[in-house]
């Protein structure tokens, strides 16, 4: 949602801001995992982003810049400064970090697994793979817009994906062997 | 293997990432080898997986409609009203306007006070007042390479009552900063460095504090930067760190 042109009025802000408010929300929901701290969270982004709408720089992208705001305020957030705690500080960031996969049965099988082990092995990454996930494969922003959205380069966007889907695959890896008794596949040549 | 090699692209490929000429040639080579078809047959369906799951929390009406309602734009005032009455107007707001502009210069300056004095606040009731824990200036300064976009010197605190706790990650709106942590006889004082460009326009040279703020600070910009030193030490300390922080840049 690149924004372009001249005469930005606070009455655009509307405009442009609902129509992610869905969204939004549901990104909330997934970093803060509590509905009434994910109102909190997007009601201040929103006011944040109203408050700024003045230096939002055009053509520029709109839909980053928001959750931008919101992952921002979220880090600050006594939440965010907890769970950003136990996150190691890791020596990633350097460039994609690519392992090579064979398929497996379980990996067939990932596609046909029900929601809810879904929603726990994505519940149960950590925040910046969970963040990373959900914008690449939920709000399906490119490359560009999401390391526009977390301040990083795009190297170290490549690498987190990769990382945060080897972790999904790892924690989902058990639920399909005890579907299908499969053990140990990965380890065949 | 040929295959290993395409392999490691296929995230790429099915993100839709990848150049244009790769792409036609993993297009090529998906269509004739069974083992990678496969392969991206099983991301694209976890991928797919991903998104429908992904898509799991929706946001009550009323909340919608409250937050639609705080950002609605304040409906215009009517001003087809006669020249008599415009007139009347205009000779209240000329009368009004110098102290106007005096309260916005203040409520501006109060609010960009209260979000640093909360960055401080929080900075110290957090479990772990700093990321980076170390007294020297040596190991705190390059922890913030590749975290915020900007440089910055610490000062030789040696033959001062300053130390040095350490410094974590801030942000100002949406803007990334250092904080810095210092004591001084068991006081902290939280010293905040941001990108002068990047701030809001309320927190420019005219910046100004509460009559009766809770904390003392000092704000400066230099370099291109704007530094905040703000903590419930006194007004001396806070200035003598300044200005060690003023030489050191």
């Amino acid at each position: 949602m690149d924004v372009s042109g001249a005469g930005l009025k606070s009455d655009s802000f509307e405009e442009l801001a609902m129509p992610l408010f869905d969204q939004l929300y549901n990104f909330a929901h997934w970093m803060t995992r509590n509905r009434e701290e994910a109102e909190d969270l997007v009601q201040e982004t929103y006011a944040k982003a109203l408050k700024g709408f003045a230096s939002f720089q055009l053509g520029s992208n709109f839909r980053a810049w928001m959750y931008r705001i919101l992952r921002n305020t979220f880090l600050t957030s006594r939440t965010g400064l907890k769970v950003t705690m136990t996150v190691p500080l890791d020596a990633e960031e350097d460039g994609p970090e690519l392992a090579v996969e064979r398929e497996t049965p379980e990996t067939l099988l990932f596609g046909r697994m029900n929601h809810e082990a879904l929603h726990n092995a994505i519940d149960d990454l950590p925040v910046h793979s969970r963040e990373i996930l959900l914008l690449c494969e939920v709000e399906e922003m490119s490359y560009q817009e999401i390391s526009e959205t977390l301040s990083v380069p795009i190297g170290t966007v490549m690498s987190r994906i990769s990382r945060a889907r080897r972790s999904l695959r790892d924690r989902l890896r058990p639920l399909a062997q005890e579907t299908t008794g499969v053990r140990g596949s990965r380890e065949q040549p | 293997m040929i295959c290993d090699s395409w392999k490691t692209e296929l995230d790429i490929y099915l993100d839709g990432e990848m150049p244009s000429a790769e792409t036609r040639a993993l297009d090529i080579h998906v269509h004739s080898c069974p083992s990678c078809a496969a392969d991206a047959l099983a991301r694209v369906q976890m991928k797919r997986s991903i998104q429908a799951a992904g898509k799991r929390f929706t946001p009550t009406s009323e909340f919608r409609r409250r937050v639609r309602t705080s950002i609605a734009p304040k409906p215009h005032r009517s001003f087809g009203l006669t020249w008599m009455l415009a007139a009347a107007l205009s000779l209240v707001v000329v009368a009004s306007s110098l102290s106007t502009y005096m309260g916005i210069q203040r409520t501006r300056g109060e609010q960009a006070y209260s979000e640093i004095a909360d960055l401080h606040v929080a900075a110290l009731a957090s479990s772990s007042l700093v990321d980076v824990v170390s007294t020297d200036r040596h190991t705190v300064k390059p922890w913030f390479q590749g975290r915020i976009p900007f440089a910055f010197d610490l000062p030789e605190l040696q033959n001062s009552d300053f130390s040095l706790l350490g410094g974590r990650m801030t942000y100002l709106g949406q803007t990334p900063g250092a904080h810095l942590i210092y004591d001084v006889r068991k006081h902290h004082i939280s010293v905040l460095v941001f990108q002068e460009r990047s701030l809001a326009a309320g927190l420019d040279a005219n910046f100004l504090s509460p009559k009766k703020p809770p904390f003392n600070m000092e704000t400066w910009s230099q370099g291109g930067l704007r530094y905040f030193v703000i903590g419930d030490a006194s007004a001396v300390d806070i200035d003598r760190l300044a200005k060690l922080l003023k030489t050191a840049s």
